[in-house]
Parts: structure tokens; C-alpha cells; sequence
């Protein structure tokens, strides 16, 4: 008798269980995602006090990879270059914490992500501090003539990418270090038993065990990376600035929706593409197995 | 014959040759020493900095120690109501987000129903969106709703638990995935009923999950400034949003003192959890 209910209860209780969660997503991402689909295709414009009225205007789209190219090159470039940047600079650390962590991996990890207790903003400004015209670094890159004198770090592109590397490091160190940990050490050992060199155990095995890890990395970074705005208005000037600052200005300064909303969905169309094209690079079945 | 070898070869050895010798074994700790240096740097940099007693409104040059900043930490108008806001916010998001992903965890893993790689795909979204997207669309959707909710506080609530539930679901589902069912049926088969077996077995072994998704979200709430610039409107000032709207006219140091402040009371919570963890696994 009460099995009954119990099963009868059964079909219906995931979807109870989900009902609040999916509810607010649909109401307060996919919805929004529609307005901003539909705002994308209005025109008009909000000086003449008519605000906007819906198209589809899809020229739109156009005139916002027309007006700025420059922007969106630079969004992948940079986010391209400190994905990089940051995979190299990390993965032997990953791999340290790893295999020479021993007793200590908790507290190094911790290390790993204290940069995230510090507030987005006001690490980036620690990076202006540095960087700074008359700062270490600068004196420092001076004195050996990487940059000339009287030149300067702050204000420049290189600023930038430093920038974005150090913000989302962890989001690469972290995977990395998972999918390292995870190895079956007996399998390098094998290897080696075989004589395999370091360096080639490495290559053949190490390397591509954690792939997964170099792909989640890559992905955690890259796309936050690409739609960023905040480096480029810290520690930039107008001629290092990335889609992010023009998206960001044109919907809360200039109040140009339309055309900010085109651009966002540019940039989420390019990032989804990106990823597919890199995910079938890296072969999938890399991922799963 | 390999130590004669050796025993031949080490006086001729230079101190140079030696020390290159250790470099090559300690080439990975050595750089990983500096990269921990170069990742702890600007923490270091904004932790003095706040002791800094700067003459103009920018505190970017050393001109002098005080702790002064650190005694009147809420001396710059607007600065306290900002931090508040922050943590009211930060709280009530993470307490909603965390309850919400928690019911959707325990779907996704326990049961097989119609829908569930749709679903599973749902929550992945937000995630990989960039926040740039989710602040704009949002942005757009509160335009066309400003006479129902207007900017502010509730706006900025909805949004957080928007992206928090995800990291939630994430968080507690990689926790249920190892989860020994046995212990339930053994509950249901010594007669407690469904509601019980939750109440008694389940929820106390996930509750370290459950925590941790709810520190998640409040980190993640609390140090948030893309999505809540978008949906604020423009009188609402959460901490992030004081900090980006003072970096253009002024920076003063107090902001230093709270960012550490933050980071203290996060990193003491973290290194209690780490030696926790560890006195567990040594009891294990």
C-alpha cells in the first residue's frame, strides 16, 4: 500500500526537485537572452524620444563588425594570448603540486586560488600600482631595454594581456592540477621501466593524460577572458580596448542598445564557434576518455 | 665502478658546476616558488598600500606608514553602506542559490527522467557565458520590467542567484556522484520512510557539500562587478561598484583595508578547512 504512493510519487519528484532551480533560469537567463535577441534587431534611437521599435534590423549586426573590427580582433587576440600565457606558466606548477605536493597539496592549492579572495577590481588595481610609471617594473624593463626610456607598461596592450593572465590563472592551474593528480603514477613509471626518458614519458604519457585538465583550463579562461572589459579600462588606454568596453559603454553610457545587444551576441556567436573548432581539434574522445 | 667514477670526477667538479647541478634537480621548485611569489604579489602590494598615508587621491606612491586607514576603515562616505549591501546580498543570494541547487543535484543524480541532458545542459550555460552576455541580456529584460522591479537591490539579488545556482548544482552533484546508496536502503529498510532516510542520512552526509556550495556562492556574490554594474541601475552601490567608481577619481586606501579584511577572514576560513581535512584524513 505504501509502495504504491512511494512509485506514484516517484515519476513525479525530479521534476518537483528541479521545478524552482529551472524555473529561475529560464525566467532570468533564457528569457533575458530573448530580450537581448529582440533588442538586437530594433532601431531608432532614444535621442529623438522615441525609443526603439523592433525591425528587424539586421544591419544591425553588420555595422557592428564594420565599426568595430579593431575591437573584436583585439577580444580574441589578447583572451588567445593570455589562455597561453597562462597554460605554460602554470602547468609546471600544476604539475609540481601534483607529484611533489605530498602533504602540503591542500595549503599549495589554497595558494593557488588566494588570489581570488582579493576583489576582482582591487587586484586590478594592485596591477596599476605595479605597473606603474614609476615603478619596480618599469625600472626594472628600462634598465635591461625592453622598453625604452621614458617608455611605459601601463596604458599599453602588454598591460592588458598581464592583466587578464594574472585574473584567471587559477581557472587554469585548478583543472590542470585535477586532471595531474588524477594519473595513475605506475603508468609514468611503466615508461620509464621501458626506457622511455623523462622528458619523452612526459611527452607520450603524462602530457596527453591530462588533456582534459589543458582543455578545461583553456575553456575556463579563454571565455572569460574574451568578454572582459575590465583589464582594458585598468590598466589599458582607448587603443587597447576590447569588444567588452564597447559593449559596456554603449549599454550604460550611451544607452545604444540595439547595437550593444548585436555585438554581445557577436561575441557569444565567435566564443561558441571557437570552442566547437578547438573541441573537435582536441578530439573528444580525448576528453572522455 | 659508477661511485669510482664519481669519486674520480667530483673534485675537478666547479662550484659552478655544482650549483648547476642542483638547479637541474630543483629547476621545478625553484619556479614554482616564484610563480606562488609573482601570484601573491599584488596581495602583498594592496596589503601595504593600506597602510600608506597618501597626499593626493590616489594612493599609487608609498608616502609614509599609518594605521589610521585601518582605525577609520569606514571614514569615506558611502564606503560602509557599500561593504553592507555587499554581504546582505552576498548572503541572501547564496542561502537561495545554494537551496535551489542543492533540489536540482539531487534530481540530476538520483533519478533517470525525460529531460535530464537537456537540463544538465541548461545549467552548464550560464556558465560558460561570459558575464559581459548574462549582465547585458539581464540588463535588457529589467528594461522592459523596470515598472514591476526597479533597479536595485532586488535586481542585483536575482542576478546573483541567477549565476550561482549553477556553481551550486556543480558543487553538491560532484558529492551525491559518490554517495553510497547502501546507506539509505538500509534506513527505508529499517522502516524510516522517505522523508526520514533525507532528514537522518542523506542530508548529513552532504552537508559539507552543501556548505561548501554556499561559501562558493558567497565568495562569488560578494566579489561580483560585471553582472551587478549592469543590473544596479544607478543608485544602488554595491562594494565592487564603489571600488570601480572610485578607481576613476580617487583611490583611497580604505578600499586596501577592506579587500584585505576580506581576504583574511576567507583565507582563515580555508586554512581551518584545510587542517580540518587533514586531521580527518589522519583519523581515517
Amino acid at each position: 500500500m505504501g509502495l504504491g504512493l512511494f512509485h506514484r510519487h516517484r515519476g513525479a519528484t525530479p521534476y518537483l526537485l528541479l521545478a524552482p532551480g529551472m524555473l529561475w533560469l529560464a525566467a532570468f537567463f533564457l528569457v533575458p537572452l530573448g530580450f537581448l535577441a529582440y533588442q538586437s534587431l530594433e532601431s531608432g534611437s532614444i535621442i529623438a524620444g522615441f525609443g526603439y521599435a523592433f525591425t528587424w534590423a539586421w544591419g544591425n549586426y553588420s555595422s557592428a563588425v564594420r565599426g568595430y573590427t579593431g575591437e573584436f580582433e583585439r577580444s580574441f587576440e589578447y583572451a588567445g594570448l593570455a589562455t597561453l600565457i597562462a597554460l605554460v606558466v602554470s602547468y609546471p606548477v600544476a604539475y609540481w603540486i601534483a607529484f611533489r605536493g605530498g602533504r602540503w597539496k591542500n595549503l599549495l592549492l589554497l595558494f593557488i586560488v588566494a588570489p581570488f579572495f582579493v576583489t576582482y577590481l582591487i587586484r586590478t588595481l594592485a596591477w596599476q600600482t605595479i605597473l606603474s610609471d614609476h615603478g619596480l617594473v618599469v625600472r626594472l624593463l628600462t634598465d635591461i631595454h625592453l622598453v625604452s626610456p621614458g617608455g611605459r607598461v601601463l596604458a599599453t596592450g602588454t598591460a592588458v594581456v598581464a592583466g587578464i593572465t594574472y585574473n584567471f590563472l587559477p581557472f587554469m592551474a585548478l583543472p590542470l592540477y585535477v586532471s595531474l593528480e588524477q594519473i595513475d603514477q605506475t603508468l609514468i613509471e611503466a615508461a620509464e621501466d621501458l626506457y622511455a626518458s623523462k622528458w619523452r614519458a612526459f611527452l607520450r604519457v603524462t602530457f596527453p593524460l591530462s588533456l582534459p585538465g589543458v582543455v578545461a583550463g583553456t575553456l575556463l579562461t579563454f571565455i572569460p577572458a574574451a568578454g572582459d572589459f575590465i583589464n582594458a579600462q585598468l590598466l589599458g588606454s582607448p587603443t587597447s580596448h576590447m569588444i567588452g568596453n564597447v559593449i559596456q559603454s554603449k549599454f550604460l553610457g550611451l544607452q545604444d542598445y540595439p547595437a550593444a545587444a548585436a555585438m554581445s551576441f557577436i561575441l557569444m556567436a565567435i566564443i561558441l564557434a571557437l570552442v566547437l573548432v578547438y573541441a573537435r581539434a582536441v578530439g573528444t574522445e580525448k576528453l572522455t576518455g | 665502478m659508477t661511485s669510482v667514477a664519481a669519486e674520480i670526477g667530483r673534485p675537478r667538479r666547479s662550484v659552478l658546476a655544482a650549483a648547476w647541478v642542483y638547479l637541474r634537480r630543483h629547476v621545478l621548485t625553484i619556479y614554482s616558488i616564484l610563480f606562488f611569489a609573482y601570484l601573491l604579489l599584488p596581495i602583498g602590494v594592496v596589503a601595504v598600500f593600506s597602510f600608506n598615508h597618501p597626499k593626493g587621491r590616489f594612493n599609487f606612491t608609498w608616502k609614509g606608514f599609518t594605521f589610521s586607514n585601518w582605525t577609520h576603515w569606514n571614514a569615506i562616505p558611502g564606503i560602509q553602506s557599500a561593504v553592507v549591501l555587499s554581504l546582505e546580498i552576498a548572503a541572501v543570494a547564496s542561502i537561495i542559490a545554494t537551496g535551489l541547487g542543492t533540489l536540482m543535484a539531487l534530481a540530476l543524480v538520483r533519478y533517470g527522467f525525460r529531460g535530464r541532458g537537456t537540463t544538465n545542459f541548461i545549467v552548464f550555460l550560464p556558465l560558460s557565458t561570459p558575464e559581459i552576455v548574462l549582465g547585458a541580456s539581464l540588463l535588457t529584460l529589467f528594461l522592459h520590467m523596470s515598472s514591476v522591479i526597479p533597479f536595485g537591490f532586488w535586481t542585483i539579488l536575482i542576478a546573483h542567484v541567477m549565476f550561482c545556482v549553477s556553481f551550486a548544482v556543480v558543487t553538491v552533484k560532484a558529492r551525491l556522484v559518490g554517495f553510497d546508496r547502501h546507506l539509505e536502503e538500509a534506513a527505508m529498510d529499517l522502516g524510516a520512510n522517505e522523508w526520514t532516510t533525507f532528514q537522518k542520512v542523506t542530508l548529513p552526509l552532504i552537508a559539507p557539500a552543501i556548505l561548501a556550495a554556499l561559501l562558493l556562492c558567497f565568495a562569488i556574490s560578494v566579489d561580483d562587478f560585471v553582472v551587478t554594474y549592469f543590473v544596479a541601475g544607478t543608485n544602488t552601490v554595491t562594494f565592487p561598484i564603489f571600488v570601480w567608481g572610485a578607481a576613476r577619481v580617487a583611490t583611497p586606501p580604505q578600499i586596501n583595508v577592506i579587500g584585505i579584511a576580506f581576504f583574511v577572514i576567507a583565507v582563515t576560513a580555508m586554512l581551518g578547512n584545510v587542517v580540518l581535512q587533514n586531521r580527518r584524513a589522519k583519523a581515517a
